[in-house]
């Protein structure tokens, strides 16, 4: 048999195959999470094609200032999917948490809206921050100590807490706010709004630490395998229960910046986004499986898919149309980033 | 064997605390369950180089064993001494991994993060807020991996490794803690014979820099290649420990089930001789698959069982898969009975009475939380109501049959799948093969992670449906699962490339798999007296 001649061969091929594959599979790993941005350049050039108002200063700070809040629940919810797990009430923490605050801030009397007057105006902030981090530990309660299903949970916490801010405010949006609590949402630094300025920053803090972090690391380890983290040493629910608590005050915040921007705090805020947040979130390249995607991904999506509307308006398509596109433009994400990356997604 | 059962420890007891202290001692160990008892007064000492085996059928307590020696669980009542110190305390997890390393049955590589990452999973950087320098972590793997001869790229993903350097690196990483003594939870349950040499080389390897193992596997064959002392657990409850050299496969296999058994699963004697004239009922022309095998013609014939063999990337898995419907041909066909199969299309298969036994039961085999009842009717939803309905009176009364007939231990046919011990796992599954009465069978590595008596078992029940005038196929690269076969066809890299009558040897087969046909002193598993004598062949 001349099979005894072939002893050696496999091995000899084998070897430096599998280490092809490896580098070209660092290689798409490396560039995966910035499949988006080709498209970004894309939507850039039809802008400046469509309308020469796209490149103007003016229009694209708009952009950025109006994917601001947006791209903090964006935010909130990367680190929590990186991590295996979700939470769909984040849309009801932006409109309930600022909500809360002013309740137990604003006087008794005077004006359309009465609130409690407990605690002096300056605590607005604090305190809706604090909301966010109840609104979190409460979620992690029920999902990692009495072992709900996080979906559902989040799902009854989405429409409970957006029943009550109904309740707190009979429905009406509250345009008495306390100046402290405006003033982000309002103010420029540098001739940027200040809310860009904040954004950039808590992402780039948001990215590091996923990158070079211990802690942050400990996500992408309990969301690719939450076994093998435990057998590591991570603490996997204290970690996890502190990504929720995290991400529900960076939706308090992200609520914070929308009252501010737009002056009061409407009734429907933030009704709605977290399929606009989820949509962004995935196409930029964070899986719902948990244990894969970037923080700078992440805003690729939510910029992508602001850049959509933005351009669309520009060409005079009529905002009745916005809907449609929104939700076309992410099944062709989808199908983009899934043969860019050559993965199933499932 | 009651006798040899209560014998006492061999060589490694009775420890003179000092120098040659055994590497770990558990003594008097026992843990509950709720009502059920996992180990009752269980002892196991390993001394210092040593490689233990630690074997048992499934749910003899092997794995709770484990997870107390490393420190997962307290045991009940018992002590606990490494290298004559006593056991940290429970949660201390750096101190128990300095003492004892533990590559687990279930993978705990995370296959999105790098090798370097995974090596040094939650301890990259010194401190929990001092960032992490990947290049000098990367550098740090590297020489990890160079240290224990790993050959892997520590920047690689390692959902990119084939499951051997998995191993390796588990292992790596598993060492890396300081521990002399390792626990290797079924460490080759998925690996090929060439994989399973290398890594036996690499354990040697360690065991020469004074590592001690402790060997816990299904396949008694692996036993007698790399161990020098064997313990035996049975029912919860320690049996016995010797030198392996001293137990022949006989008497382990008697300590392990507590009962008289031939090792060999053969029916030698009750062999029916296949008449050649009798009806061709599989017949596998010229297929071709992509990424499988080329140009595979095969017969066979009732009455006969064939033995489909191969290491892992042979195509032999593959080749059953088509059989059953998975994968669409490029060119040949496949014929079942005189009839011809659309390949690719499962339901075809079925009709045309193809039973089908996956390879991997967990993935491919069964609804793990859905009862016994509706897992083994699962193919023949059909036959149990009129019009597209199912009615549980019929499905109960079908599993029912099916547990009798195929000795299903269980609480009920109610009871969800899960609940079950491995063998009798795979024993539903095959008994869905067996519901729609196929006049093929193809069992992709019927035995896989089943203890001896319901390998045994399973075995003989296929050689009894082809006794009743059905033909089988098994795929496999377990020379026990083909040693019921009457005839046997070596496939290596996508080709048939031997075939065996009855009476062939190990030696042949394993060489024909290995693609060294020919040159019969290749063998690794040859019962190697040492453990040394198969190592300057090995490979």
């Amino acid at each position: 048999m001349s099979a005894t001649t072939d002893v050696t061969e496999p091995t000899a091929d084998v070897t430096p195959k599998t280490a092809g594959d490896t580098r070209r599979g660092l290689g798409i790993g490396r560039f995966r999470e910035l499949s988006l941005v080709p498209a970004i350049l894309v939507l850039g050039l039809i802008g400046f094609i469509v309308s020469p108002a796209f490149l103007t200063a003016d229009n694209l700070i708009g952009v950025a200032q109006q994917s601001t809040e947006l791209s903090l629940l964006v935010l909130a919810t990367a680190l929590i999917l990186v991590c295996g797990r979700m939470d769909l009430s984040l849309e009801s923490t932006i409109g309930v948490a600022p909500v809360i605050a002013v309740w137990l801030v604003l006087p008794t009397s005077g004006a359309r809206f009465t609130g409690l007057g407990l605690l002096p105006e300056w605590t607005a902030v604090p305190l809706c921050l604090l909301v966010g981090v109840v609104i979190g530990a409460v979620n992690g309660f029920l999902i990692l100590k009495l072992r709900l299903n996080g979906f559902i949970v989040t799902l009854g916490m989405l429409t409970m807490l957006r029943g009550l801010q109904v309740a707190l405010s009979e429905g009406q949006s509250i345009v008495e706010l306390p100046s402290s609590f405006t003033y982000l949402g309002k103010a420029s630094w540098l001739g940027v709004p200040a809310a860009i300025w904040i954004c950039v920053m808590l992402f780039a803090l948001g990215g590091s630490a996923l990158a070079w972090l211990r802690h942050g690391r400990a996500l992408y380890a309990i969301g690719g395998n939450a076994e093998a983290a435990r057998t590591a040493g991570i603490r996997v629910d204290r970690i996890v229960w502190g990504v929720l608590i995290l991400g529900s005050v960076l939706a308090a915040f992200a609520g914070i910046l929308y009252s501010g921007h737009y002056g009061s705090i409407s009734a429907t805020q933030g009704s709605g986004w977290i399929f606009q947040v989820f949509a962004a979130t995935v196409i930029g390249g964070v899986s719902l499986n948990g244990g894969k995607g970037t923080v700078f991904g992440a805003l690729t999506g939510v910029l992508t898919l602001q850049l959509v509307v933005n351009v669309m308006t520009l060409a005079g398509v009529p905002p009745l149309w916005n809907q449609f596109l929104n939700g076309a433009i992410i099944i062709v994400a989808l199908i983009i980033s899934r043969f860019a990356s050559g993965e199933k997604q499932e | 064997m009651a006798d040899t059962a209560t014998a006492p420890a061999g060589g490694g007891g009775n420890p003179a605390a000092g120098s040659h202290a055994p590497v770990a001692e558990a003594t008097g160990i026992s843990k509950r369950f709720g009502a059920t008892v996992a180990l009752r007064d269980a002892r196991i000492t390993i001394a210092p180089g040593e490689a233990h085996a630690l074997v048992g059928r499934n749910g003899a307590g092997k794995s709770t064993l484990v997870s107390i020696l490393t420190g997962l669980q307290p045991a009940d009542t018992g002590t606990l001494r490494y290298a004559g110190e006593p056991a940290p305390p429970v949660g201390d997890i750096d101190a128990w991994r300095s003492k004892v390393a533990c590559v687990y049955q279930k993978s705990t590589i995370i296959p999105d993060l790098t090798v370097a990452e995974n090596l040094f999973l939650n301890r990259q950087s010194g401190g929990p807020m001092q960032p992490i320098r990947w290049k000098q972590l990367r550098g740090r793997a590297e020489e990890l991996l160079g240290e224990y001869g790993v050959d892997v790229d520590a920047g690689a993903r390692a959902r990119e490794l084939t499951v051997e350097q998995r191993q390796f690196v588990e292992i790596a990483r598993a060492l890396s803690f300081g521990a002399r003594f390792i626990i290797l939870d079924e460490p080759t349950a998925k690996f090929d014979a060439r994989g399973i040499t290398r890594l036996f080389d690499k354990l040697r390897d360690l065991r020469r820099q004074g590592v001690a193992f402790l060997f816990i596997s299904h396949h008694l064959q692996e036993v007698y290649d790399l161990c020098t002392t064997v313990t035996v657990y049975r029912d919860a409850a320690h049996i016995l420990t010797a030198p392996v050299a001293e137990l022949g496969h006989q008497a382990l296999v008697e300590a392990m089930t507590g009962e008289s058994t031939s090792t060999a699963p053969t029916t030698e004697g009750g062999r029916s001789a296949v008449r050649t004239d009798s009806a061709e009922l599989l017949r596998v022309e010229g297929l071709t698959l992509s990424g499988g095998c080329r140009d595979l013609s095969l017969s066979v014939r009732a009455g006969e069982v064939v033995g489909l063999a191969g290491a892992t990337a042979s195509g032999n898995v593959q080749v059953g898969e088509a059989v059953a419907g998975l994968h669409r041909a490029e060119d040949g066909r496949i014929s079942v009975a005189g009839r011809s199969v659309r390949t690719g299309s499962v339901p075809s298969a079925l009709a045309a009475g193809v039973g089908f036994v996956p390879e991997d039961r967990h993935l491919q085999g069964l609804v793990n939380n859905r009862s016994v009842a509706e897992n083994a009717t699962l193919t023949v939803t059909d036959q149990l109501g009129p019009f597209g309905t199912v009615l549980p009176s019929r499905t109960r009364a079908f599993a029912q049959r099916m547990i009798r007939d195929l000795d299903i231990k269980t609480p009920g046919e109610a009871t969800p799948v899960s609940a079950l011990s491995g063998g009798n796992q795979q024993k539903v599954v095959v008994a869905r093969a067996l519901a729609t009465d196929p006049k093929v069978l193809v069992a992709i590595r019927p035995t896989n992670g089943v203890d001896v008596k319901s390998k045994e078992f399973l075995l003989r029940r296929i050689r009894q449906i082809t006794d009743g005038g059905k033909a089988a196929l098994i795929v496999s690269d377990e020379l026990d699962d083909l040693k019921v076969c009457d005839r046997l066809v070596v496939m290596f890299h996508g080709r048939a490339v031997a075939e065996f009558a009855s009476g062939w040897t190990d030696e042949q087969v394993v060489a024909a798999m290995e693609g060294v046909g020919g040159r019969a002193d290749a063998s690794d598993t040859d019962r190697a007296e040492t453990s040394d004598t198969t190592e300057e062949h090995g490979r």
